[in-house]
């Protein structure tokens, strides 16, 4: 039996009359490469913030990891990871002072702290760069390192919001093989891009249009449900008849 | 005479410690639509503030619409248009104040060059009294492009006008900037994502403050100088681990769907074939493909980065 990493059943918030998401359901695999597609505005931030524990559902439900997201928040907390292209790390701090604050943070013990610090330095190459400011790294290395310090606590689930976006298409690939091997460990990976290479690096996909979840499936599926010869066909295919449009 | 021109330009930041870029030389014609393709920290948007005059390059010159950024720094501010990276109109007027204000600034008024932004504008007229801060990404970014154009510059400077913009808009974004073009304007744009790239007439590649070549899409893809093979399989994570170790692959990486794989030599693809059935592969597809912009920017970022280990 494959344990669901999360459960979404009609998962709908509401601001007055506004229905920012309405009535999503889908459920994730364990250990899935999971895609949350959609237009700017069609309410992925949202739907994602509820996820990792962050805002109330006005109704319906979910379950994050075994958790509950209108009731156990902190427990989804403790058992998530995130990351976003905006915020990941404190760029004034080293990456050493960096690791260890989030290491604190989840609770690592010193032991388990120090093992998993040489670990991800020594897999990142970082050894001569511990002690600079996470601030005077390349965006790349800044964006895998916020990465491995995501998943540092060894999460059940790891959200990553557009977390290559800017970046040199070199890195963005290295940036994949991490979360192909963070996969093949058990994590189980939500991500959203707007790179439409990237949608087809995902085991499945959702595409959200207007707060709905309008279409789920495998790229390849998909591809063949939209008689498409890429995802970005798909997508443009589902996001044109778009009514909204927003941050 | 070309309407943008810089003459070995380097700029360094913290006293001479980061260098933004180096020995720049390039020029962009009158009328022409010129991309400048590369990722965050390439050193694009030191480029456009010294273009636009905000800027003062340590070594080399520069001019636009034939003035030099340094001498006639003035004049250039009233001749060009300039939407920079981050969203920099009043948050607290609204859509129709911000426009009026930036006519104004320029010495004109929202009537006068109508004509130039009412295909943008219309899309937003029904927000006009919306304060600029409530708006859209969307929406933000036609209004700071009506802002830009509102004086009818010469040259256009649009610094990544669609990062962070989902796939549709930016397709609509391209569409707006090739009506532009069509009256005239000369256009200086930027984008990370390099599937955009085919949308301008030349493009300059542009890593770490260098330039990795500038031509047209078409003929930066078929510069490319290797046989490039699409291939894939079941498990595509574990084709790509077994041919980075395969002795004559030389560049191995995820293309959408696909890896994309160059060889040393010769075709190797039925013995590439064999090689992956015997590694356990199942349902192994391998096709000749043409090479994309992006290919081309990964092979000049130096392949060291994607041989096999």
């Amino acid at each position: 039996m494959s344990e669901k990493a999360i459960v979404c059943k009609d998962l709908t918030k509401q601001f007055g009359d506004f229905i920012a998401v309405n009535k999503i359901s889908f459920e994730v695999n364990t250990g899935e490469i999971y895609g949350f597609l959609g237009a700017n505005g069609a309410g992925k931030t949202t739907a994602m913030r509820m996820l990792c524990g962050l805002s109330y559902p006005t109704s319906g439900e979910a379950t994050v990891a075994g958790f509950n997201v209108s009731r156990q928040q902190e427990s989804i907390k403790k058992n998530i990871g995130y990351m976003s292209q905006k915020f990941s790390l404190y760029e004034n701090l080293t990456i050493k002072e960096n690791i260890e604050f989030y290491g604190g943070i989840y609770g690592l013990t010193d032991r388990q702290l120090k093992d998993k610090q040489e670990e991800l330095i020594g897999k990142l190459g970082l050894e001569k760069e511990v002690k600079k400011l996470v601030g005077e790294l390349p965006l790349g290395w800044k964006q895998k390192l916020a990465f491995s310090v995501a998943i540092l606590h060894q999460p059940k689930i790891v959200f990553l919001d557009e977390p290559t976006g800017g970046v040199d298409p070199v890195t963005r690939r290295q940036f994949w093989d991490l979360i192909y091997e963070a996969s093949a460990k058990g994590i189980t990976i939500f991500v959203t891009t707007h790179y439409m290479d990237e949608a087809e690096y995902c085991g499945r996909l959702s595409i959200m249009v207007d707060g709905r979840i309008d279409a789920l499936d495998t790229p390849a599926n998909l591809k063949k449900q939209f008689s498409a010869a890429t995802m970005d066909e798909v997508f443009y295919a589902l996001a044109r008849g778009a009514k909204r449009s927003a941050d | 005479m070309p309407a943008v021109t810089l003459d070995h330009i380097t700029k360094t930041y913290d006293k001479g410690k980061v260098q933004a870029v180096t020995d720049l030389s390039f020029s962009v014609e009158k009328g022409e639509l010129f991309g400048l393709i590369g990722p965050d920290g390439a050193g694009k948007s030191t480029v456009f503030r010294i273009l636009t005059t905000l800027l003062l390059a340590d070594k080399g010159s520069a001019t636009v619409a034939g003035l030099d950024v340094q001498k006639d720094f003035r004049k250039i501010r009233g001749c060009v248009g300039y939407m920079p990276g981050k969203f920099s109109l009043y948050q607290d007027l609204t859509v129709e104040e911000n426009l009026r204000f930036f006519a104004a600034l320029f010495g004109t008024t929202l009537e006068k060059n109508y004509a130039l932004i009412s295909d943008i504008y219309e899309q937003i007229k029904p927000f006009s009294n919306r304060r600029a801060g409530k708006l859209s990404g969307g929406m933000k970014q036609k209004l700071a492009l009506c802002c830009a154009l509102v004086h009818k510059p010469e040259v256009l400077f649009l610094d990544e006008p669609t990062t962070g913009v989902d796939a549709v808009s930016r397709k609509e974004f391209w569409d707006m900037l090739k009506r532009l073009k069509e009256e005239g304007i000369t256009i200086l744009v930027s984008t990370p994502y390099m599937d955009e790239a085919d949308r301008c007439e030349r493009i300059a590649l542009i890593q770490e403050g260098r330039i990795l070549s500038i031509d047209t899409p078409a003929n930066i893809v078929k510069a490319y100088p290797e046989k490039l093979y699409a291939v894939k399989a079941d498990s595509i994570h574990k084709l790509l681990l077994d041919i980075r170790l395969y002795p004559d692959a030389l560049s191995c990486y995820s293309f959408g769907e696909y890896l994309h794989v160059s060889f040393r030599g010769q075709d190797k693809g039925p013995d590439l074939q064999q090689y992956l059935e015997q590694k356990g592969h199942g349902n192994v597809v391998i096709k000749e493909t043409h090479a994309t912009i992006e290919d081309s920017f990964i092979r000049s970022m130096g392949s060291a980065k994607n041989l096999p280990s």
